[in-house]
Parts: C-alpha cells; structure tokens; sequence
C-alpha cells in the first residue's frame, strides 16, 4: 500500500492507495453529503449525492467510488456540485410523498435532512407519481414503496451481508421497484426478518411494524445493551420511550455483530412488556402445601382447591421447595438420574456455576447447553 | 478435418480452399443467394424454393450459396448468378414470381435479362461483361471502402474455407508466428484505430492498458449487443463474416494474454448467433480455436452469452454484468474493465467492427490502414442508412467524408422529392444535423464539434414530414423506457424530460419548457453514472439547438409545421363540402366518422387518432385540419 497525495477544497491530503475519494475525505473529516452509500456496506455510486468536481475530467462523480489518485484536484462543495446535488435532490423529492409531518422517519431520515440542507421545499416538476400500495403482509416489517429512492442499501445488506438475496430490484427506468424473491411479497421470500434491510433504510420505506406510531426519534432514550438471546452477544441499541422499548436499532460498534443481527433481536422484544411475562416465581398448589402429586384429571383450571394451580411465592419459598425435590431424587435414584441444560443467554460466569452445581454439588455429569443444539 | 498442428498446415488447407474456389468459378455455375436477416425478411426463403423449383424444371446443375448482407438492403432479395469464368451479376428486388424468368433468360437462353440486373461483381479471374455496370461504378459502392465489412455478402458465412480463401486466418498467422504480443499492440497503436462502438477510444492503446494490468485470467469481451433502433451494422458483420470477428477476439486474446473470450450478442440476433456458432464450432475443429492453437503454444476459448434484450447492457459495465449473471446494470468507472471487469479481472472490451478491423490491420499493416480516414480519425466507418433516403442499407466509408455525400451520393438522397430535413447519427443517444451542417466530414471529432456523434453507426435520415421535437421524443422514450433505473439523473430526469416534451407536443407546452429542458439535460449529462444517462438528453439538446423555432412554434404558437403532433390540431368535416361519399368513412381505422351514403358525415373527436387518412382521400377538400389552440391574440415584440 503506497500513499497518494492529492487536494481537496484546496487542502493538501495524504491518503493510502486504494481508498476511495469519500474514505478519504472523512478521514480528513471533509464532509460529503451521502445518500445510497453506507459505511457497512459496499459503495454503489447511484445517488448521485456525493457527485463532486474532479479537474480534468468532464463529468462529475461520485465520491463514493472513485478512488483517489495522485495529484488529483478535488471540488466537493462549488456551485456546479451544489447545483448538481440540488438537482438530484428535487428529482428524488418530486417522486416521494411529502408527509413529513406524519412520516415515521422525520427525524431520522437522510432525505429530510438532504433537503434542509439544500433547502428543497417542494416538488418542482408535478410530474408522474408512484402509487404503491403498502400491504405487504409480513409480521415484522412495514414496506412503503412510495417512500423508496432505490437507493440499494437494503438489495446490498440482504445480498452481500446476510446472503439471503430476498430484495432485488424489478423493472427498469422510472418503472424500477425494490422486490422481494420472485417479485411477490417479503413473506413469501427467502427473506429471514433480520431486519438489516430496515436499520440500513435511509428513509421511511422500510420501518419496523411493532414501532408504527410508538415515538419520534428525538423522544427516545437510546439503551444499548447485549441481546438476551444466543450466545453470539449482538449488541443492540433500544430506543425507549416512557420506560417502553419502542424499536431495535444498530449498534454499529458492537464488536461481535457490527450493528447486524437477526430476527429475533431486531423483532423480538415484545415479550418484555408482555402481560403474560412472569416477573415472580410461583409454584404448584400442592406443593406448597407439602401434599402428594395429586391425578392429572384434577388438573382442571375450573375446579374449584385445584391442587395444581400456580400460586406466587418469594424466591427463597421457591428455591426453597425446588432443592428439597432435587435432594429426594437424588436420595431415591442416585444423582445421574439428574440432568443440567443450561442457557446461551445466561453469562459464562453463569454458567460455570452451574457446571459447579451439576457436577461437584449433585454429583453428575449430565450438562448440557443449548447452543449444542 | 483433422486439427491443425502448424502453420504450414493452415496454408496447405487456404492453398486447397482457394484452389476449389477457382475450379468452381472457373467451371460450374454458382446461384448466390443474400440471407441476411434483411435479404430474409424481403423473402429470400420463397426465391430460394422457386429457383429449386425452376432448376430442376430446366435440369439445371448450379451449386446454390447463402451469403450475408452485401449492403443493399434496399434491393432485397438478391440473387446473383456466375457462370463459368464469368462475373457475378446481380439481380435485385427478386420476387419469386420472377425467378422463372430470370433462370429461363439467363441460364436457358444465355441473355442477361437487364430489366432486373443491377450490376456485376469481378469474381477470381477479373473479368467483366460488357453492357452492365460494375459495383465499383454505382453511386452506391463507388464512394464506399469495405474493411470490416469486406467479406459481408461476398462469401459464405458458414464455410471457414470461403473465408480461409479470402485472407482469412492470415492476421491471426502474421500475429501468432511472426509477431510477439507486445508487438501487435504496437501495430494496433500505429494503426491509430479508434473503438467502433462510439466513444472512439484508441484500440491499441486499451488494449495496452489490459495487457498491463495485473490480475489472471484476462478477459476479451466483444460487445455485440446492438440495441440502437434502427442499427445493424454489427448484426451484419455477424451475419455475413463471423469468422473476421473471431480473428480479431484471437488476436486481441494473444495480444493482451487472454486465455478466454466472449461474445456478448443479442438473443434477438438468431440468425447472427447460429452463425457464429457454426463459425466457433469450425474454428475448434480446425485448432483455430482452443488449446495450442497452431502448434503456437497459445490456447484460447470463445464462448458466446446471449443478452436478454436490455439496451443499457451495451453499455460494458452493464454487459459484464450481465455476463456475471447479475442484473444488467453499469456501475461506476474509474475502475475501468481494463483494470476490474469480468469476475473482477482485467478485461477488454471491444466493438464487432472494431475486432473486424484490427483482423484486416493485421493481414495488412498499420500504414495501409493509416492512409485511410482523417488526420484523428483513421479508417472507415460503417453506418446502417435508414429512415427516408433511397438507398437504405450498410454502407462502409471513409472517415472524412461529408454527410452530404453520405446521403445524396451514396444514399441516393430523400425519396419522393420530399426536402431534407436532419440526420440523425449516433442512435438514440445521438444528436441529428440539420441540412446547413451537411457539409461537415464524418469522423469522430467533427461531428462531435456540430452537435452529434458518432456513435456505433446508426444513420437516420428524416424528410419535411417530420416533427422535430415529436422525433426527439421518441428517441426519449425509448432511452428513458431503457434506462436501468439505477441513478438518479437517468431514472428521474429521464422521466422529467420526457414528461415536458410530452407536454410540447400534446400543445401544453409553454416557453419556459425550452429553458427547463437544457436545465435537466445538462444535469443530466454532468451527473448521471452511465454513457446511457449522460447521453439520453443528445437528441433533444440537438434538436433544439438547430431547429428551436420548431420549438417556438410549438410553445408560443401551439403549431407544428409538419403536421405531426396530435394535440396540436384537429381533424373536421365541412359540411357544405361534404356529399357523404363514404370514402372517409372506409378509410377510418377507428371508426371516428359517423355518417350514412349521401348524408354529411361528423368526425368524433374522442375516437380520431389524428392520423389524417380521410384528408389524405377526401378529393372535395371537406377535410380540413383545424388547430387547436387559438393563436395569442397579443403578440409580445
């Protein structure tokens, strides 16, 4: 890797061989507007936001893929670039609702704030329109076409992050759309609702379900914290609104999944609010009451002094009950008729002790984990 | 045929096909046959069944051959015949109908039957006739030099020893034998050759940069994905010589170190695709093509990769793609194919004429070729005329000279003495010229320098009874219709630009329109990512540089000279001119007039397409064509 030196906004800059114009100049802290490009993700060149002026050559580019070169004399903020970016910017608004006021994304959307920027109010062509409906009948993710600028983060996220190939896009010219499988709906995709699609959205068009109308960007605590659920330990950013998580956004620096993850930590956070969650230990009537396991036939939640019904106890009443079962199995059957199974959820402190438990305190060899299976 | 293992051989082999051609020149007679795509369309097939008929009927031995397009579109179906150390005569618009007679007076009776001969074609021996022209002294080929399209209708396109008789497989010789690889891109880069594809970049020299480039394999790619309404010329070359191209992709392939090539054809191109598959399959048995090619020690393999009828995958980056199995889209360059193209890998990828040519600079030399062309342009360049002008056809010229002999000398100017009214070169991504610029020499930069391009070679000619903005509209829609939709400019400003012409001609337009029209294409051309988007805007910025009053007319005046854009005017029946005739009535293919015998007929307005057939046949002027709009009553100075 050699280095190239070349000039900026009339700033001389030393960047390694191969980076493109846009890597460069962020590095140098330059700012570029971007609107396809993403960090993650490998550039396009589609937008045509980040065009910049490059002496020498006729048409502008993108700074997204043009890589640097030696000597090369950079505009990225003129008149003819800002013209140029403005242009694109009004072409993308004239065919894109403007229902900002009610939109899910204001706040945090690249296109609003693009126009703020180049202070783009309105649609100046009045021209053709899409009309798409927005019913696509999947349980986790709002697709709203209208909303679309065929950017291609999300044909990119799916393709080439996750390889699942779900989105592509359809027909061509004015007529292209974002797709999923064979043109039909995401659930009938090969699509596996991890959502990198929506957190790679630079807009409203894709959004998740379960946050339609929850909260605005700038009314959100933003928790980052570790999904509870397998071992890989994404890290997740929730936003919560009134102590309620709202919606599961990317933590772009998580070590071990870098801002991706799957279904489940992206969608499936609704247990917690759950009426039905359990908050606090409950045992078996019976069992509080120190009697025999009675038939299964009384096993009727209607009957009235049914035996079996859940009663709630503190923890030591319910650890309490749960050793004294665990010793008498142990007394009548020996401990490996005891088995362990413990949890990728559960930390790896957490689950040493268990092994502890199993192994020195009952005395067996029968653990297992989960994410053996 | 046993493989060829040196080139001792292959000349043994060129030395036996030439001898066969003169023995059959010199002692049979041979019926040719022109089965282009265009001599097939004109009904090349029924000639060929009538003269199997009438052969057998006069128990006449000929040896019947299929050749490609000779260029003469405009005379299909063409049939030549040459008798035993004779010339080839050529008779023209053969109609099955009158092959008896031609065979019964040529064969038969041993006149030449002069109501149908065009002319005659020197075949080995030199020899003429006389009485009748040769090509050489008709206003269609006397002004034409053939290189890439040498062999185009002169030999069979399915026999590699027709095509080893003509020359054929010498460049590659010259260039495997006597020649290192380094060599032949010199040759190339003194030949000076630009890209026939349009942008007109020098041959040899991108040829160089991938030969340079570090990466294996390389790749040769040729770009046979003609999509330009109203372009043949690669389809032709394919047609007619496909073995010309394939020298050429082996040359290159040697020349850059390529082990691998590909042809990027058309699916709509069957005819040219089978050919080329007969002409590949000949070549491997030969040892033409494959491993070791000539006992050289070089292999290389040819494969072909059918488009799926996308105009943009013209476009190489897109083509590669599409190779790749990917949506056919381009993407941004720098880097160019040279550099990353097929799989990542340095590729080269050049134009079917531009392969063709570089075989003949190799038969020949760099210095032959030079001496052809202008002083920035060398060579020749290969143009399809089509639109109204007489002689629609393929036609190979030198660089340098002017559209108006293109047009008037060679073309044979604009039929029914209609006026001239623009050219437009370059396709739909093109521009046109208007008749002040006829004089401007065709070659890469001059007609850049008027407005145009040069684009790969299409060529339409268009007469008074054309609007020039309903003309750039059309072009729009297809090139926005083709755009991949992949950037912005392209996707959206295609579909912008077109919605204002669109407004001109229905009569909506206003004169700001004109301004908002250079605003978008030249944002358009500055920021879109491919040639495609860039380009999309020529016709229009062409147009209406040099016919803005049309323009004018069109906005301030809601009037459009030729008659042509629907909103503009309407179509009505004068009563007291009227007999109810009927004759309007029969000749409405949308049932728009409404009227009984001897009763005044009424045109409905919701079903008339304006397409002025009951003007054309009223013969009492009943018809008369009204305008629209009502003139501004104030005119600003």
């Amino acid at each position: 890797m050699g280095i190239v030196n070349f000039t900026i906004d009339g700033k001389e800059i030393q960047a390694d061989k191969g980076a493109t114009l846009l890597q460069a100049a962020k590095q140098e802290k330059i700012y570029i507007p971007i609107l396809c490009d993403h960090p993650a993700l490998p550039p396009e060149g589609a937008c045509r936001i980040c065009l910049v002026e490059i002496e020498s050559e006729r048409a502008l580019h993108p700074a997204c893929t043009y890589p640097i070169s030696e000597g090369m004399i950079v505009h990225t903020n003129n008149s003819r670039v800002r013209a140029a970016r403005k242009f694109n910017l009004e072409l993308l608004v004239s065919d894109h609702p403007l229902d900002c006021m009610t939109c899910e994304a204001a706040g945090d959307c690249l296109l609003q704030d693009l126009a703020y920027e180049y202070d783009v109010t309105e649609d100046r062509y009045q021209g053709t329109k899409h009309h798409f409906s927005v019913d696509d009948p999947n349980p986790f993710i709002q697709v709203d076409r209208n909303k679309c600028i065929l950017c291609r983060r999300c044909v990119r996220a799916c393709s080439e992050i996750n390889g699942v190939e779900a989105i592509s896009v359809f027909y061509r010219g004015f007529s292209a759309y974002i797709g999923f499988g064979a043109d039909s709906s995401m659930d009938d995709s090969p699509c596996e609702f991890c959502g990198s699609c929506v957190a790679v959205c630079p807009t409203g068009a894709l959004w998740p379900k379960l946050s339609l109308g929850q909260g605005r960007p700038w009314q959100v605590e933003r928790v980052k914290t570790t999904c509870p659920y397998c071992g890989v330990g994404c890290q997740l950013v929730l936003e919560v609104k009134d102590n309620k998580i709202i919606k599961v956004d990317s933590a772009w620096d998580g070590p071990s999944n870098h801002g991706w993850t799957c279904v489940k930590g992206r969608f499936g956070y609704d247990f917690v609010h759950h009426p039905d969650r359990l908050n606090k230990p409950r045992v078996r009537k019976y069992l509080l009451e120190g009697k025999k396991k009675p038939p299964a036939k009384k096993r009727k939640p209607e009957l009235k002094g049914n035996p079996w019904t859940w009663v709630e106890v503190d923890w030591e009443t319910a650890l309490g009950i749960t050793a004294e079962k665990i010793r008498q199995v142990v007394d009548d059957h020996g401990p490996d008729s005891i088995g362990f199974l413990t949890s990728a959820k559960c930390l790896n402190e957490e689950n040493y002790l268990m092994n502890k438990l199993a192994r020195q305190v009952i005395g067996t060899n029968s653990i297992d984990h989960c994410a053996r299976l | 045929m046993p493989v060829l293992t040196n080139i001792e051989e292959l000349r043994e082999l060129r030395d036996k096909a030439r001898a066969e051609i003169t023995e059959r020149e010199e002692n049979k007679t041979t019926i040719i046959l022109g089965m282009g795509t265009c001599g097939i369309a004109a009904g090349a097939y029924e000639v060929e069944a009538e003269l199997q008929s009438e052969l057998e009927k006069h128990n006449i031995t000929a040896e019947l051959i299929s050749v490609g397009c000779i260029g003469m579109c405009h005379n299909e179906p063409l049939l030549d015949i040459q008798q035993p150390g004779l010339p080839r005569i050529t008779y023209t618009n053969v109609k099955p109908k009158i092959v008896g007679k031609i065979i019964e007076k040529h064969l038969v009776q041993g006149e030449y039957n002069k109501r149908w001969i065009y002319g005659q074609l020197s075949s080995g021996n030199g020899k003429f006739v006389e009485g009748i022209p040769a090509y050489e002294e008709l206003p269609f080929y006397n002004k034409q030099v053939r290189i890439a399209l040498k062999n185009c209708g002169i030999i069979d396109p399915e026999s590699i020893e027709e095509y080893l008789a003509s020359d054929g497989y010498s460049g590659l010789e010259k260039a495997l034998f006597q020649m290192g690889p380094e060599d032949v891109i010199q040759e190339i880069k003194e030949s000076e050759l630009r890209g026939r594809g349009g942008a007109g970049f020098l041959t040899g020299l991108k040829w160089e940069f991938c030969r340079k480039a570090s990466g294996s394999p390389k790749y040769v790619i040729c770009n046979a994905d003609e999509g330009d309404p109203g372009a043949f010329m690669d389809r032709s070359v394919l047609e007619g010589d496909p073995h010309a191209l394939l020298e050429g992709m082996i040359i290159a392939g040697y020349a850059i170190g390529a082990p691998e090539g590909y042809i990027y054809c058309r699916a709509e191109y069957p005819l040219a695709i089978d050919r080329l598959k007969i002409a590949i399959k000949q070549a491997y048995e030969l040892g033409i093509l494959g491993e070791n090619i000539l006992g050289s020690g070089f292999s290389f393999n040819l494969k072909i990769k059918e488009g799926a009828g996308a105009f943009v995958c013209g476009e190489e980056t897109a083509l590669i793609a599409s190779i790749e199995g990917k949506r056919g889209e381009p993407r941004p360059r720098p880097p160019y194919p040279a550099v990353s193209g097929l799989w990542g890998k340095p590729t080269n990828v050049n134009n079917v004429k531009s392969f063709a040519i570089a075989s003949q600079i190799m038969v020949n030399d760099a210095n032959w070729f030079n001496k052809i062309g202008t002083e920035k342009s060398k060579g020749t360049a290969v143009f399809a005329l089509t639109g109204k002008i007489e002689h629609t056809g393929l036609i190979e010229v030198p660089m340098g000279i002017t559209m108006r002999e293109i047009i008037y000398d060679v073309g044979g100017g604009i039929p029914d003495k209609k006026q001239f009214k623009a050219v437009q070169t370059g396709g739909p991504l093109g521009g046109c010229l208007p008749e002040d610029a006829l004089d401007t020499p065709v070659d890469f930069d001059s007609l850049t320098e008027a407005g145009a391009t040069m684009g790969s070679g299409g060529m339409i000619v268009v007469d008074q009874d054309t609007c020039m903005v309903e003309f750039a509209r059309y072009f729009l829609t297809f090139a926005s219709a083709e755009s991949c939709g992949k950037c912005v400019p392209c996707r959206i400003g295609g579909q912008r630009l077109l919605e204002v012409l669109i407004r001109i001609t229905n009569g909506e337009g206003t004169p700001e329109d004109l301004d908002e029209i250079e605003r978008i294409s030249e944002f358009m051309s500055e920021g879109s990512l491919c040639a495609l988007g860039q380009l999309t805007p020529g016709p229009v910025i062409s147009s209406l540089r040099f016919f803005r009053e049309e323009y004018k007319a069109h906005v301030n005046e809601n009037y459009c000279q030729a008659g042509v854009c629907e909103g503009m005017f309407t179509y009505e029946i004068v009563p007291d001119r009227c007999t109810g005739c009927g004759l309007c009535l029969k000749e409405c293919t949308t049932e728009a007039i409404i009227g009984e015998k001897k009763v005044v007929h009424v045109i409905d307005q919701s079903k008339c397409i304006q397409c002025g057939a009951c003007y054309d046949v009223c013969n009492l002027g009943a018809v008369l064509v009204k305008r629209k709009h009502e003139l501004p009553l104030v005119k600003t100075a």
